[in-house]
């Protein structure tokens, strides 16, 4: 099967309903305002907040770290509500939605255990830390979200891919919260920073900046998803046209 | 009401569509003959009546049950016999056969019974069922139909494997399920024991089922 | 009332029917105590020379080697439980017969919980002998066993599932199974330090974690077999 995603639009604009885009106006305008929302965090998270007082420069990581851990759960949430979904109603769209968040997740989610790492050679002097309870279970749920990407890619009809990925979908949202409270229990010497936001330790600046990433984060992924989305809307049309296509050159075989 | 009602339906196996928009009515008390090559869609047919595919288009109704709201319901109704037998290869022909009468909720008893009418000799009883002859395991695998006494059956290539005996056996089952008012629906592609059973004979080719051949 | 205890009844009755089915099975084809036993065994050993046969090391190390062994088994005994379905079209028989979704997917996880049980059996007394491990507290140790088998059982018997009939199966299982049974390896392994009094761990707390990680898979196993049956 093509993919739609890596077609020339022109090709396939004949024989799909509506625009064979993933793109809309308003996916353009999103995209824009989320570039310009980088441009500004980075800005202001590399020039203008001052460094930390204990942490120095390291703290900046902060800007991308935790907006991408948030987006990962985020997305994966929508993985879950899309597998239930998809099982409980057998709703295509949100099959779609599933599918398009589990990928956005698995992207975030490698983000933020590269930016984990990186902050945490340079804080606790190594790399990785057992203890930390929460890049533990990030990295738990990373590798749920690529076996939920591997069954996805291993083919069927499309209702059977749906379920197996439900179904994958449902226990990794289901056991992910056992995995938490077991990584907690059994590491109960978390390194990993109190939540800095709620006790009220940033400054003003620093504050300000990181609730600027969390809102362009949310766009990027709303972005993200959109397209992820179409491309998955369209490559089920065109999945669907070829099974067309078939079961006319099935019947033709037999003169019909 | 109709023991199969198919109307234009598509089956795909993977992105296949092996049913491409077959029609097909049969009536209790009938013995249809589904006839076609190789690959024409016969066994995704008697797969598809047995509620065991799922339906992509078109309609069906089997036994009164909607194929697409609740295949589980006309799964419990029907006997169907594959290319494969379904029997589990470690355990014996009574073992097998024990299992199914009590999973489909039905009285165990009447499974020596079964395997002696389908002409399955007692010394292999109690055989683990992959050391019989392909022929021994169709026979066992026609009791398993038996003994749930099926409102439909569904029969792919019945004679094929079977000795002259065996033959005769298959076709006098046939025509006693159907006067006892079991619809009987028979797929083979060669000429041979099930042409004089039939009271109608359906042509498949490329996922379609024809007008009767004459 | 009346009713509800006769679906219970009848429901344990398939249960019983299919685990029973699934442990002849076995029983008869010698997998689990031709190959999976022996296997256990070999990993024992193959850890020992892996550590250089350095007893405080081995000791310490005793309770994670014992339950990491278990999860591999628990992957090749899910395996074969998927396996012994599509031969000769043998799950068929399942699907046509009506049985409750849930009762076939509690019998092939008690037959699969079982299995790991004489696993579980073989291995203790393995770490006891090759390790110099000593028991102090059999109770836990068994409890802790039955509640982490009949974990990786269900989780694995559903995820199983998952696969069934499709190609890769053999190797998409693990990347599916491993990281959900993550919470069973930490807590088997910190019930089994407290009963083989290597760590002042309280070990029957980590039971209650995995009687909790049972129960909710065995729930999701209930739940979502059913469509995974049809989609086969």
């Amino acid at each position: 099967m093509s993919r739609a995603g890596t077609g020339d639009p022109k090709r396939l604009a004949g024989y799909l309903d509506g625009p064979a885009r993933t793109g809309s106006r308003f996916t353009f305008w999103l995209g824009a305002a989320t570039l310009a929302g980088f441009a500004g965090v980075a800005a202001l998270g590399l020039l203008v907040v001052p460094a930390d007082d204990v942490q120095g420069d390291t703290v900046r990581i902060i800007f991308v770290h935790v907006p991408s851990a948030l987006g990962a759960y985020a997305a994966f949430g929508l993985t879950a509500l899309g597998s239930v979904m998809w099982l409980w109603r057998r709703s295509e769209w949100w099959d779609i939605t599933a599918h398009a968040g589990a990928e956005v997740a698995v992207l975030l989610c490698g983000l933020t255990l590269v930016t984990g790492m990186l902050w945490g050679r340079p804080t606790w002097g190594t790399y990785w830390e057992w203890g930390d309870v929460r890049l533990v279970t990030t990295l738990i749920l990373f590798l749920v979200m690529v076996g939920y990407l591997s069954v996805r890619a291993l083919g069927g009809t499309a209702g059977s891919v749906a379920t197996r990925a439900a179904v994958v979908g449902l226990v990794g949202a289901v056991n992910i919260g056992i995995v938490n409270r077991s990584v907690n229990w059994w590491a109960n010497r978390t390194l990993h920073q109190q939540s800095s936001l709620t006790e009220g330790r940033l400054e003003d600046l620093t504050l300000l900046t990181l609730v600027l990433a969390f809102v362009v984060a949310a766009m990027a992924i709303w972005w993200m998803v959109m397209h992820r989305f179409r491309i998955g809307w369209l490559e089920r049309q065109l999945a669907d046209r070829d099974i067309h296509q078939a079961v006319r050159a099935r019947r033709a075989e037999a003169g019909r | 009401m109709s023991a199969v009602r198919l109307e234009g339906a598509v089956v795909l196996l993977g992105r296949f569509p092996a049913l491409a928009g077959a029609d097909l009515s049969v009536d209790p008390g009938e013995v249809v003959l589904v006839r076609g090559p190789n690959g024409a869609g016969k066994s995704t047919l008697l797969h598809l009546c047995a509620g065991l595919l799922p339906l992509s288009e078109g309609r069906g109704e089997v036994l009164g049950c909607d194929l697409g709201a609740d295949r589980a319901a006309v799964r419990r109704r029907v006997g169907l016999l594959g290319h494969d037998t379904a029997l589990y290869g470690e355990l014996s022909p009574a073992e097998n056969l024990d299992l199914w009468a009590r999973a489909s909720r039905v009285d165990a008893a009447v499974v020596p019974g079964a395997l002696g009418r389908l002409g399955v000799p007692e010394r292999l009883w109690a055989v683990p069922s992959t050391r019989l002859s392909a022929g021994q395991r169709r026979r066992v695998a026609l009791a398993a139909i038996v003994v749930r006494r099926p409102e439909l059956w569904l029969l792919d290539e019945p004679h094929a494997g079977l000795d002259g005996d065996g033959r005769e056996l298959v076709s006098d089952l046939m025509s006693e399920a159907a006067s006892a008012g079991a619809a009987v629906v028979l797929a083979s592609h060669e000429t041979g024991p099930a042409d004089d059973l039939a009271t109608r004979t359906v042509t498949m080719a490329g996922g379609t089922v024809g007008a009767d051949a004459v | 009332m009346g009713l509800m205890w006769r679906d219970l009844r009848l429901l344990a009755g398939d249960i019983g029917l299919i685990a029973a089915k699934d442990l002849r099975i076995e029983w008869r084809a010698r997998t689990t105590l031709g190959q999976v036993l022996p296997f256990a065994l070999l990993v024992l050993v193959l850890f020992g020379f892996a550590l250089n046969a350095n007893r405080p090391t081995l000791e310490l190390a005793t309770p994670g080697l014992l339950w990491m062994t278990v999860l591999f088994a628990t992957v090749v005994a899910v395996q074969r439980s998927v396996a012994v379905e599509s031969i000769d079209g043998a799950g068929r028989m399942l699907l046509l017969s009506g049985m409750a979704p849930a009762a076939a997917f509690g019998g092939k996880a008690l037959a699969v919980a079982v299995q790991l049980l004489a696993v579980v059996a073989v291995l203790l007394p393995g770490v006891v002998l090759l390790y110099g491990a000593e028991i102090e507290s059999l109770p836990l140790a068994v409890v802790a066993s039955l509640a982490a088998t009949a974990g990786l059982a269900a989780a694995g018997s559903l995820l199983g599932a998952v696969v069934a009939g499709v190609r890769a199966h053999q190797t998409v299982l693990p990347i599916l199974l491993l990281p959900v049974v993550a919470p069973v390896l930490i807590a088997a392994t910190r019930a089994f330090e407290d009963a083989l009094g290597k760590a002042a761990v309280n070990g029957w707390s980590w039971v209650g974690l995995l009687a909790g990680f049972t129960v909710v898979n065995v729930a999701l196993g209930a739940v979502a077999y059913g469509p995974l049956m049809e989609e086969a």
